[in-house]
């Protein structure tokens, strides 16, 4: 018989939209982070570094590279006979097909993968947060409670708890009630999207409020188990947790990393951080480069000036180029005599020679100035921008551009350029 | 594919001095992020052959420990595979490998239960890119015994650790010398063969049979006039790095663009155990010319014309130019390096100096990295 104490279920099928360009081709989970990873490694990593072993990795939104990124799991090590990783996408059914609406609603429409294992314990994850946490001790935790459902929650500051989702617990961490983003939190306690429930407890709440329209696991699924009295408590965690659904906080994560000891530290023994590494070979660093404070994936090719950046796999900055404060994805090209500030770089795109980013005053983006602000520049996956050009901040640039889409040279800040076209 | 792979990958030599101690020569470390064997392991996989045994006999724990998954390859197949031959104590046989032909014959096994045509035999100590299948193709239109892939050597390079051989207008092999003290041409052999497996399983029986061990001295050189033996000349980059200069030199090459290119951004690609290190990172203080620098290293000094392989710290205030710094190195702060390899897992304490004068000096240092 096939049994799992307790397996994962990965939510991965959002599109993280306040990401901005970096979501347009690729699920938020795949996004890149900290020069080697995507954001999907942190969790799958915490599972099987917690010895959970069974993960469902629930897609929709743009797959493709999540899907070439998990394939079978062997970089997890969750390639196994029972088990494993497994992708699950919306499917077709006889009757009443329909994509994920919700988050519970995904697991609701996998409650036979989930019941294949016969599961006691539950674990559900979202893939867009960058933290190591031993998901081992919050079952712990879990069991030792006598809870139904574990809510992973940490401390915030109060004047951000109205961001979150926040837990009024008593002094034995039970819930009492639940706030989604209040305008006055009566506690600080966040929820961070983790949950464990009894798998029995789970499977019930989720077929009887299947058809709630968006089933979600915060305003539906808890509340429905803590209305029923099913015993509720958080998990404070105190750790390094990341939310990382905006530009600027992504930015800001990435920009961490590259503290002498950074909070999140990828370069201890225990608890390492998994990736599919395609890139193997060291990066080359030319005579005439300087770097400094930074972070630089294998195979990269550094002929300018780094200073303060975190710079992928396989990416080639040219000679003479300056790069401060930046974010350079997988592949990407800078040519020669470029000058980049504050500038996130997606994967696989391509930069003329002499070209300057993050020039100029700050003003507010046209389009989207809640995604594009502090000053950030984005370019977007296989994007190609043509040499001699400067680029303002607050600005977004995407699609194959040519010289004649920058009058006078020159995209004023917080201007929005999106064009067709994939770099081949 | 038609032929199965066998890797020698036996030994190491008095050539390699102190690096010699802790593995055979296909284990060593190069180019940062890879091993001597990788090169002949990606070449066998990207020329589809999908059945590889792989003979050591010497300190093969670095070695064991790098192959213990087939995977990074792409040899963990239903179909062949990748099997490791270590000498075993039989009913019938209880020595080492007494030579590379005893090494075959002792695991003679591998070769009858195949069911692939050809043998291509390939030594583990050489860095290249061969698609295997083109010594194929010229060894059946040649119809020949074995066919020898071999390299000319610029004129007036040392050749006298190699085997040297002559060919004819019709590039049948004349003469072969096994590492003469005066060689009389420029001509090497690169240490791979092709051959039928059925006649490598007779030709390797009869040697032994006669108690004779080695593969090159026994079978090549014996039979050189009685069986067709073709020499395949190879033109692009190879080199061995059984010396420690070769070894030394064969690391710096990869510094030049032409040849990181070839390797590195060329198809097809060479793969090697994936290590699962974070990118490398730079500090305040961090100098870096003309080197290359693997994952997982943390740099705080300056260095210049150098490899560093992976998992390396180098601390404050230290300069390490021109030296090759394996995996694994701690370097305490304000040290100097010039002209030295550095054995993996070395400790160095702060404030040490190393220079090799004339030579390459070959470092190993085992303290102990953190004093409480």
């Amino acid at each position: 018989m096939i049994k799992k104490e307790m397996i994962a279920m990965l939510l991965a099928g959002g599109q993280g939209s306040r990401l901005g360009v970096l979501t347009a081709k690729v699920a938020k989970p795949a996004v890149a982070f900290g020069g080697k990873y995507r954001i999907i490694d942190f969790p799958l990593s915490n599972c099987i570094n917690s010895g959970v072993d069974t993960v469902g990795v629930l897609t929709q939104y743009q797959p493709l590279r999540l899907n070439t990124h998990i394939g079978i799991g062997i970089p997890w090590d969750l390639d196994r006979n029972i088990g494993g990783v497994s992708v699950l996408p919306p499917y077709e059914k006889s009757k009443d097909t329909e994509w994920y609406t919700g988050t519970a609603n995904a697991i609701y429409q996998n409650i036979e993968y989930m019941d294949s294992f016969n599961p006691d314990y539950v674990l559900i994850l979202s893939g867009d947060h960058i933290y190591k946490m031993d998901y081992e001790v919050m079952l712990d935790y879990h069991k030792e409670k006598g809870a139904e459902v574990t809510l992973a929650a940490m401390p915030v500051p109060l004047e951000e708890a109205k961001r979150f989702g926040i837990l009024i617990t008593d002094e034995d961490r039970k819930i009492n009630d639940f706030e989604e983003k209040p305008e006055n939190p009566r506690s600080n306690l966040a929820s961070m999207g983790i949950y464990i429930f009894n798998w029995k407890t789970l499977k019930e709440a989720l077929i009887a409020n299947a058809s709630q329209p968006s089933l979600d696991f915060g305003k539906h699924v808890i509340p429905y188990c803590h209305g029923n009295g099913a015993p509720c408590y958080a998990y404070e965690f105190n750790g390094y947790w990341k939310d990382v659904g905006t530009l600027n906080s992504y930015w800001e994560a990435n920009m961490e990393l590259i503290d002498i000891v950074p909070e999140f530290n990828l370069y201890e023994e225990y608890w390492k951080i998994y990736t599919k590494s395609d890139v193997l070979p060291p990066q080359y660093i030319s005579a005439d480069s300087e770097i400094e404070k930074c972070i630089i994936g294998e195979g990269s090719q550094i002929y300018g000036k780094v200073y303060n950046s975190v710079i992928g796999c396989g990416v080639t900055i040219g000679e003479g180029t300056v790069v401060r404060d930046s974010i350079i994805m997988n592949h990407a090209e800078i040519g020669a005599g470029c000058e980049l500030n504050k500038a996130i770089i997606a994967e696989q795109v391509q930069i003329g020679d002499n070209v300057k980013l993050g020039v100029g005053e700050e003003v507010e983006n046209e389009t989207d100035p809640h995604i594009y602000n502090h000053g950030l520049v984005a370019i977007g996956e296989k994007s190609v921008v043509p040499s001699n050009v400067s680029v303002g901040k607050n600005s977004v640039v995407s699609g194959i551009t040519a010289a004649e889409d920058y009058p006078d040279n020159y995209l004023p800040s917080g201007k929005t350029l999106v064009k067709a076209g994939d770099k081949a | 594919m038609r032929a199965i792979g066998i890797i020698l990958a036996g030994g190491n030599n008095h050539r390699m001095k102190e690096l010699s101690q802790k593995r055979a020569i296909a284990a060593m470390p190069i180019a940062g992020s890879y091993r001597s064997i990788d090169f002949a392991l990606s070449n066998m996989t990207n020329s589809r052959i999908q059945r590889v045994g792989v003979f050591t006999q010497y300190n093969a724990r670095s070695l064991n420990e790098h192959l213990s998954s087939s995977k990074w390859w792409d040899f963990g197949r239903k179909q062949g595979g990748l099997s490791v031959f270590t000498p075993t104590v039989t009913n019938e046989n209880s020595s080492w490998y007494r030579g590379t032909a005893d090494a075959i014959y002792q695991n003679l096994d591998f070769l009858k239960e195949s069911h692939e045509p050809y043998v291509v035999i390939a030594s583990g100590d050489c860095v290249y890119k061969m698609d295997y299948n083109k010594v194929l193709e010229y060894h059946i239109a040649k119809k020949a015994d074995i066919t020898v892939v071999c390299k000319d050597m610029p004129a007036g390079e040392n050749v006298d650790r190699y085997g040297i051989l002559r060919m004819n207008e019709e590039s049948r092999i004349q003469d072969f010398e096994e590492k003469p003290i005066v060689a009389n041409s420029n001509t090497i052999s690169c240490g791979i063969y092709v051959i039928r497996r059925r006649q490598l399983i007779e030709l390797i029986e009869k040697t032994a049979e006669e108690g004779q061990f080695d593969f090159v001295k026994d079978i090549l050189i014996r039979y050189k006039n009685l069986k067709r033996i073709y020499g395949y000349k190879m033109q692009d980059y190879w080199k061995n790095i059984a010396t420690v200069e070769d070894y030394f030199n064969a690391n710096m090459d990869f510094l030049k663009p032409d040849i990181r290119d070839y390797f590195f951004r060329q198809y097809p690609d060479i793969y090697s155990k994936v290590d699962d290190l974070p990118p490398a990172k730079y500090n305040v203080g961090a100098k870096i010319r003309n080197s290359l620098i693997s994952s997982g290293s943390i740099i705080n000094g300056v260095v210049e014309d150098s490899v560093i392989f992976k998992d390396v710290f180098v601390g404050n205030n230290c300069t390490i130019k021109n030296s090759i710094i394996l995996n694994d190195v701690y370097i305490g702060d304000n040290t100097y390096i010039e002209n030295c390899i550095v054995e993996s897992h070395d400790t160095i304490r702060a404030n040490s100096y190393h220079k090799g004068e004339g030579d390459i000096k070959i470092v190993v240092e085992k303290n102990d990295r953190f004093v409480i």
